[in-house]
């Protein structure tokens, strides 16, 4: 794919995944996105962090082309993976979501085994060509996803007989086997108990290498946690983005400042 | 330490009560079923033989002469298992295109409540309505008109039962799958299909218990016959008619073969409904609650 942008400018950032380019989102006559221009570095964790109904969530799902699942969103702007914009006519939604993988708030099985839980996106793509490939690339993600040692032994049994903590794990590893290059996270760890949310967060450190994270959180000590790289929001617009330790050691704007002290 | 004695407060009487009257209605449920089911065991039993379920009726069967019910079950199969492929065929994409393009719209619920009282109307009057139009057209009682007027009956009941089922799906699993890179249409045939099929085979045995078992609309239109229907243009008999017709006779032995009719078709009603039970425990197995 391209690499478009010229030499990074001050502020910028020098290997950037993706790219928002004046972005509006409309819900209806409502506003929930205001002219956004972000970018987001590869291979790190960029948190979005603001108080709730911000739009962390909208702006997160406008990566993966999800908020044209509501009727009545409109979009306007561009979002550039690796500099091809993803709104583009001539892009194919679903290559896009392939590409951009999202671990949703709840962990979502689809009503099948365990095993078919991770082939069915190979599958859908076919990726693999016989039996003995789809075998190892399960085991294989779902050790990326530190599940294999608790479930290989239960493989076909259904995937709701699991804790919604592995759950939540086997959803990790149901979207990494499609080959993804960006991971969504959509307060990913909300939903679960401390020990199961740790769990999650230690692999999406461990994946970082290899993947770009992008992760919704409203919690501090999480962003705190994650973070390599954070975008504050508040109604609508971006107020601060940049380093973590820059952030959070010390914010450019008043508004961050709040939240971060804790009076938003 | 406070006492924690019982205290006979005013809600513990309420629940007491409560407890007593729900206990008595299963009582009263249970006995109901088990009375049904003594009667005619006591009193079909002894009429049961091989021939009543592998013969026609032969000359003099009414007057207590030999011969079976062949026609009458088979006959109803026939129009059960017409009816219910018919109201399916009908009731499937009905409930789909609730779900998709009406939801929970002002005239997705005039749907809804039309199915509803099309499900409370008595069947006798669903025979009457065939009856006219079968006499406008100029046909003939026939398995065809029984079928008919049994995939009308069955259809709300279907339909609003499947709609029940789909307004029941989550969302979140479109869009998990969504999330994956599916097309709409993969995400229709392996997750919701999926998804869906114990709820929708539910549905359609539940029209097929109501097919086979009603009487009054398939008297009007299906008509009864001592023969094995061939075509779909001539008569049927069927299995709440054959134990009507035998009730009513003055002979003994008939009215006992009555009580096995009743049987009979108590037997394949349960080996049915259990079977769905069955199938949709295995379907169920991998759906999300």
């Amino acid at each position: 794919m391209l690499h478009s942008y010229s030499a990074p400018q001050q502020g910028q950032i020098m290997d950037s995944h993706i790219q928002v380019k004046n972005l509006n989102v409309y819900y209806g006559k409502q506003q929930a996105l205001k002219n956004i221009n972000i970018e987001i570095p590869k291979n790190q964790i960029t948190v979005i962090m603001g108080p709730s109904g911000c739009g962390k969530t909208t702006l997160l799902k406008s990566l993966n082309r999800f908020l044209e699942l509501n009727d009545g969103t409109q979009i306007d702007g561009e979002v550039l993976v690796d500099g091809q914009n993803i709104y583009d006519r001539d892009v194919d939604v679903t290559e896009v979501r392939k590409v951009v993988g999202l671990l949703a708030q709840r962990p979502s099985p689809l009503p099948m085994s365990i095993y078919d839980n991770v082939v069915y996106g190979m599958n859908i793509h076919r990726m693999k060509s016989d039996r003995k490939e789809y075998k190892a690339a399960v085991r294989h993600y779902l050790e990326i996803a530190g599940l294999w040692e608790e479930v290989h032994k239960r493989l076909h049994d259904p995937a709701t007989s699991l804790s919604i903590g592995q759950q939540q794990r086997l959803c990790l590893a149901r979207g990494l086997a499609v080959e993804p290059e960006i991971i969504l996270g959509d307060e990913p760890t909300s939903a679960l108990d401390p020990i199961s949310s740790q769990n999650i967060e230690s692999r999406l450190i461990e994946l970082k290498q290899q993947y770009t994270t992008v992760i919704v959180t409203h919690t501090l000590r999480q962003a705190k946690r994650l973070a390599d790289y954070v975008i504050y929001m508040y109604l609508g617009e971006v107020i601060e983005a940049g380093p973590a330790k820059e952030v959070f050691g010390n914010p450019q704007h008043e508004r961050t400042r709040a939240y971060l002290e804790g009076q938003i | 330490m406070v006492l924690m004695k019982k205290k006979w407060q005013r809600r513990h009487i309420v629940e007491a009560v409560i407890k007593s009257v729900m206990q008595f209605s299963l009582v009263v449920v249970a006995g109901a079923l088990g009375l049904i089911l003594w009667t005619i065991i006591s009193r079909g039993l002894p009429a049961l033989s091989w021939d009543m379920v592998t013969k026609i009726p032969e000359g003099g069967y009414y007057m207590g002469k030999g011969g079976g019910i062949l026609n009458a079950i088979l006959g109803s199969l026939y129009l059960a298992a017409g009816g219910t492929f018919l109201a399916m065929v009908f009731s499937v994409p009905i409930a789909m295109y609730l779900k998709t393009y009406l939801g929970e719209s002002k005239w997705g619920n005039y749907v809804r409540l039309s199915l509803d009282v099309l499900w409370g109307i008595p069947s006798i009057v669903y025979g009457a309505f065939g009856f006219t139009v079968m006499i406008a057209l100029g046909m003939r009682a026939s398995l065809l008109a029984g079928i008919i007027i049994l995939a009308l009956i069955e259809l709300p009941i279907m339909t609003r039962a499947m709609d029940e089922v789909i307004r029941r799906m989550p969302v979140d699993l479109e869009h998990a799958a969504l999330a994956l890179g599916s097309t709409k249409f993969e995400v229709a045939l392996r997750v919701v299909t999926r998804q869906m099929l114990p709820g929708i085979t539910t549905a359609i045995l539940l029209g097929f218990g109501r097919g086979i078992g009603d009487a009054a609309s398939v008297l009007f239109t299906a008509g009864y016959t001592d023969r094995i229907p061939t075509s779909l243009m001539r008569p049927t008999a069927s299995l709440p008619l054959a134990v009507f017709f035998q009730l009513g006779s003055p002979y003994p032995e008939v009215q006992q073969r009555g009580y096995a009719a009743a049987l009979i078709l108590t037997v394949i009603v349960l080996v049915i409904s259990l079977g769905s039970r069955w199938l949709s425990s295995r379907l169920n197995k991998y759906t999300i609650k």
